[in-house]
């Protein structure tokens, strides 16, 4: 195998750049501009530490979703599996050596960067889950021969995940994994004993869970029960963004954030930040260039001539939806904090990197939607 | 082929029909996200606004300034004065054994201050300041200022404290501040109010009386806070109300020659004007430094004062409680005559003691007096003469009168520390002891033994009403002219009618006498007492304009046994808290009179070897400086 991925195939590099989706690549850098305002004001108006952090790695990240775009989609295609199997023994990686902090182990250290295989996870199990699925007829897909793979390949990870422990890391895996299982007409039913399953096994899963999840789900059903402890984030967050009104307190004014009332404003609260300082305003345009980055995923999976790009671009809108949701309703009081960043917005390199490669793949599919995947 | 192709169509269709689905259900979330935005954002704005100010701002109170307590004069007695204070933030010290160390080379900071401060840090957030020490001498103050860039976390303040004046003359009746403690806060509703850090409220006297007009109102300063109430910025300043100013009746001048001419002794001085009541000089002795108290006092200092035989903590004139002796003598015999018992005529034979009711009674002079009459009985003192009157008076006339005079009830009545005495009669002893009264015990009641209790203001306000003609008046210790001027008016009045020889009297004054001869007759025997050969206190007397007249007395704390009086047993010879308390009631000037005083010296021996001589030293003081307090004051006799 020594094809050349960028070169060879039907298309020049002028036909690519041509047919690249510019609105795409225009919302992802309007995100990442609106992302660095955030993180600025998280640091009150200084360029220091978090900004600077997060323009290098914006700015990297965007260059190498470029690259990814100009990839045939046939290196995906052939390197799915590869590509999940590496992110599976970093995952292994991680519970032998990983970094621990607060708590929990997730990170191995790359020397130059701390990466977070979990993170990685995300996108590669959906690759890998389109790769699996391109092959089996939709009429053969509730054979039992064919549940037994998706569901060790879901399973395994989020288990992984779970141990470090990530509850919402692992949540967000199972849900994006799941719904590419359904997509590709895994039957409801199924779905609805499994459920049954789940809720039955729930005693048993709270029984494993460690004492702090099980007080963020207790605070979840009622924050005030302990407003200085566990009901804290939530609470702080309700205030943070019931304060920003119509329009918010401006720019570099959130008062709950600047000072420090905001709990892991850079991370996963920065959505509350920046509905802060720019009200129900500014986080309805945000909210709104999200949608349309969703639906940009969805109408090039649309578009898709090849199931295996159609598949991985609605899993993976699919997945970025939940991302989004979740972490917005977490931060909004309707979902227990579980720990999900914000796509791109958040502080942390991984979650983007992730981001990142499946916006590339997506873009890829765009481009390369006239080539054959063998 | 064709067969793959168009499976793979289906599962296209599929999968876009279910991402179709799926796609509804994401608008539907999105909604729902948007509507929890809009209720938050909208709806519940002015709620999460509100809650997000009561975060952000946070109030902080400072010490109101404590008003000023003044004497006649306008001289400070309790005054604000520079402290240089050390305040510490915990939470930017990097080192705390460090600096603990460093400040133990530089100021006052032993064993005992470090650990209760370590005590203190412990109940305190980091952030919040900590009073390291209250109380920095100059040289600690600038050697700390100089070594300040070695400290950090430390910072020396320029602060306000009361400042008590260093003769202590004054320390009883004013009383002092320390630290609010909790029980402060129980009592009292304003300093649970109040209630700043570092507040100090009064403990006793004056400062603990007036202390809600004194302390002020602490003033507010808003901050911007963050999440760990460190303070950003300061929003808003509200200045505090500063305590009110007071100025009392108290001449310091008289109050530091009395305290001086005190000293060495347990006892007190009371010197009052006579018309409005004004409470010229009160003190105690011994006396203690309220300074001390202000900063907290130290244990040994502490152990010192409540050890001391002559308890200098207790404010003698209000809460000394001294059987009155023969300085009730006066009353008893105003008593006598105005309930028309006896003539000043009767002669009564004194021959060292009688016997009565299978009882033997003694007079103070074993030889006895021989024959008396109620002036020289007065004059000298005679105990024989008084069993005698207050056996036909009877106990209950006798308790009536002394309880009109002033006696068994408070004068000030707002003093935490004054207490009220007893007036023994026959219906008291029924109530309070359970039973009957004994014949006998009238006799002794007659030269205020017994069942008596006085205070030496008491004991002053009662001298004072017979000096004054014989009309109540309302002692007042803090100055104020609205309240006097109704009393000079109602002194004229009665002045007037008094010179015109009208029969009728100011509705604004209570006269406390039926006969007015007879009080005359009480002070002309009084005249006897201290100018005329044989009286009691004639060694004491004054001349020309100094003239003066009291009545001694010396009150026993035990009962003389028959071996003792055989023994002959000298005061000197008793151990000190067995020894006779001296007392001493005068008024002066005799022709116009202005000024009581009573003086009681805690087993000091008799009233006139012991307690007369100060009084005349005090008295002289006090019409000193008569002059100088008339102006300072509308006169009284301007237009009589």
């Amino acid at each position: 195998m020594t094809r050349n991925y960028f070169q060879k195939g039907n298309l020049s590099l002028k036909d690519k750049i041509f047919a690249f989706d510019f609105t795409l690549f225009f919302l992802i850098l309007l995100l990442g501009i609106i992302s660095l305002v955030a993180m600025y004001s998280s640091e009150r108006g200084n360029f220091s530490y978090y900004t600077q952090s997060h323009l290098y790695r914006f700015s990297i990240f965007f260059l190498l979703f470029i690259i990814i775009s100009f990839i045939r989609i046939q290196f995906w295609y052939k390197s799915a599996y590869l590509f999940y199997f590496i992110v599976l023994i970093l995952l292994f990686a991680v519970d032998l050596f990983g970094i621990t902090a607060s708590g929990s182990k997730r990170w191995i250290s790359l020397f130059f960067f701390n990466l977070q295989p979990s993170e990685l996870m995300k996108v590669s199990l959906i690759i890998f889950l389109a790769r699996y699925y391109y092959k089996i007829p939709s009429q053969n897909v509730n054979n039992i021969k064919h549940i037994f793979i998706p569901f060790f390949s879901l399973m395994i990870p989020v288990f992984l995940v779970v141990s470090q422990p990530d509850l919402g890391t692992a949540v967000l895996i199972a849900i994006s994994g799941l719904i590419v299982i359904w997509l590709t007409g895994f039957r409801i039913k199924y779905f609805l004993y499994s459920f049954i399953v789940l809720i039955c096994l729930i005693p048993v899963g709270i029984s494993f869970l460690k004492p702090y999840q099980k007080t963020r789900i207790l605070t979840f059903l009622n924050p005030e029960s302990d407003p200085l402890g566990a009901g804290y984030q939530i609470i702080q967050s309700k205030i943070a963004l019931g304060s920003g009104g119509i329009f918010g307190k401006g720019f570099l004014q959130g008062s709950q954030s600047y000072l420090d009332y905001l709990p892991e404003k850079h991370t996963d609260f920065i959505f509350t930040l920046f509905s802060e300082e720019f009200g129900f305003v500014g986080s309805l345009i945000l909210l709104l260039i999200y949608a349309f980055v969703i639906y940009r995923i969805a109408a090039i999976g649309n578009q898709s001539r090849n199931n295996f790009a159609k598949l991985f671009c609605f899993g993976f809108a699919a997945a970025f939806f939940v991302y989004v949701t979740v972490n917005m309703a977490m931060v909004l009081g309707l979902l227990p904090i579980v720990g999900a960043p914000l796509p791109i917005m958040s502080y942390g390199g991984s979650s983007m990197l992730s981001i990142m490669i499946g916006l590339g793949i997506v873009m890829s599919c765009k481009i390369h939607n006239q080539d054959d995947l063998t | 082929m064709s067969y793959f192709s168009e499976t793979f169509q289906n599962t296209s269709r599929l999968i876009s029909r279910r991402m179709f689905i799926l796609s509804t259900l994401k608008v539907g979330v999105f909604i729902s996200i948007i509507s929890r935005l809009f209720y938050l954002q909208i709806s519940e704005n002015i709620k999460y606004r509100s809650l997000s100010d009561k975060n952000r701002f946070r109030e902080w109170k400072l010490v109101p300034q404590r008003g000023i307590i003044e004497d006649f004069f306008g001289e400070k007695i309790a005054d604000n004065t520079q402290t240089f204070q050390l305040h510490m933030i915990p939470e930017d010290v990097p080192n705390m054994e460090e600096l603990f160390f460093k400040l133990s080379k530089m100021i006052d900071f032993n064993d005992r201050k470090r650990s209760n401060l370590i005590k203190r840090l412990k109940k305190r957030r980091p952030w919040e300041t900590v009073i390291v020490s209250d109380n920095l001498s100059w040289s600690e103050f600038s050697k700390l200022n100089l070594f300040l860039y070695d400290m950090q976390g430390v910072k020396p303040v320029v602060a306000l404290a009361r400042k008590y004046s260093e003769d202590g003359s004054s320390s009883h009746i004013v009383g002092y501040v320390s630290d609010t403690s909790v029980t402060d806060l129980e009592n009292s509703a304003l300093l649970r109010e109040i209630n700043v850090p570092g507040l100090k409220t009064g403990k006793s006297g004056l400062e603990k009386l007036l202390n809600n007009e004194i302390i002020g109102r602490p003033g507010i300063q808003r901050f911007e806070v963050n999440a760990f109430g460190k303070r950003i910025k300061e929003l808003k300043l509200v200045k505090g109300i500063e305590g009110e100013n007071f100025r009392t009746t108290i001449d310091q001048e008289i109050q530091k020659f009395t305290s001086e001419s005190l000293k060495d002794k347990s006892g007190s001085v009371c010197v009052m004007d006579i018309y409005t009541g004004d409470i010229v000089s009160v003190v105690s002795s011994p006396t203690f430094n309220p300074n001390k108290f202000v900063h907290g006092i130290s244990e040994e200092d502490w152990q010192a004062l409540i050890k001391d035989e002559k308890k200098p903590l207790i404010n003698k004139p209000m809460s000394g409680l001294y059987p009155p002796g023969s300085t009730i003598k006066p009353i008893v015999a105003l008593s006598a005559l105005e309930n028309d018992v006896i003539s000043p005529k009767l002669v009564i034979e004194c021959r060292g003691s009688i016997e009565l009711y299978g009882q033997k009674y003694h007079c103070w002079k074993e030889k006895g007096h021989g024959f008396m009459s109620l002036r020289s009985a007065i004059k000298q003192s005679c105990d024989i003469y008084f069993y005698e009157i207050s056996r036909r008076l009877g106990v209950d006339r006798m308790s009536v009168t002394a309880k009109q005079f002033g006696l068994g009830k408070k004068v000030l009545g707002s003093f935490n520390e004054e207490r009220s005495g007893v007036v023994p009669n026959t219906e008291w002893k029924r109530k309070n002891i359970g039973k009957g009264w004994v014949l006998g015990e009238t006799l002794i009641t007659g030269i205020g033994q017994g069942y008596f209790q006085t205070t030496p203001l008491q004991l002053c306000l009662m001298i004072a009403q017979l000096a004054n003609g014989g009309y109540e008046i309302k002692p007042r210790i803090i100055d104020d002219k609205y309240a006097v001027q109704p009393i000079i008016d109602a002194w004229r009045e009665e002045f007037t009618f008094r010179n015109n020889n009208l029969d009728e009297h100011s509705p604004n004054l209570k006269r406390l006498f039926r006969n007015k001869e007879n009080i005359k007759f009480v002070l002309d025997a009084l005249y006897g007492a201290t100018n005329e050969p044989m009286g009691t206190s004639y060694r004491s007397r004054l001349t020309k304009e100094y003239v003066y007249a009291g009545k001694t007395g010396t009150s026993q704390i035990r009962t003389i046994t028959a071996e003792e009086r055989e023994l002959k047993l000298k005061q000197k010879d008793l151990p000190y808290e067995r020894r006779d308390h001296a007392l001493f009631l005068a008024f002066a000037p005799y022709k116009k009179p202005r000024y009581a005083i009573s003086v009681v010296i805690e087993h000091g021996g008799t009233g006139s070897s012991v307690a007369a001589p100060i009084a005349k030293k005090v008295i002289k003081k006090v019409l000193d400086r008569h002059q100088l307090r008339k102006k300072y004051q509308l006169d009284l006799f301007q237009e009589a």
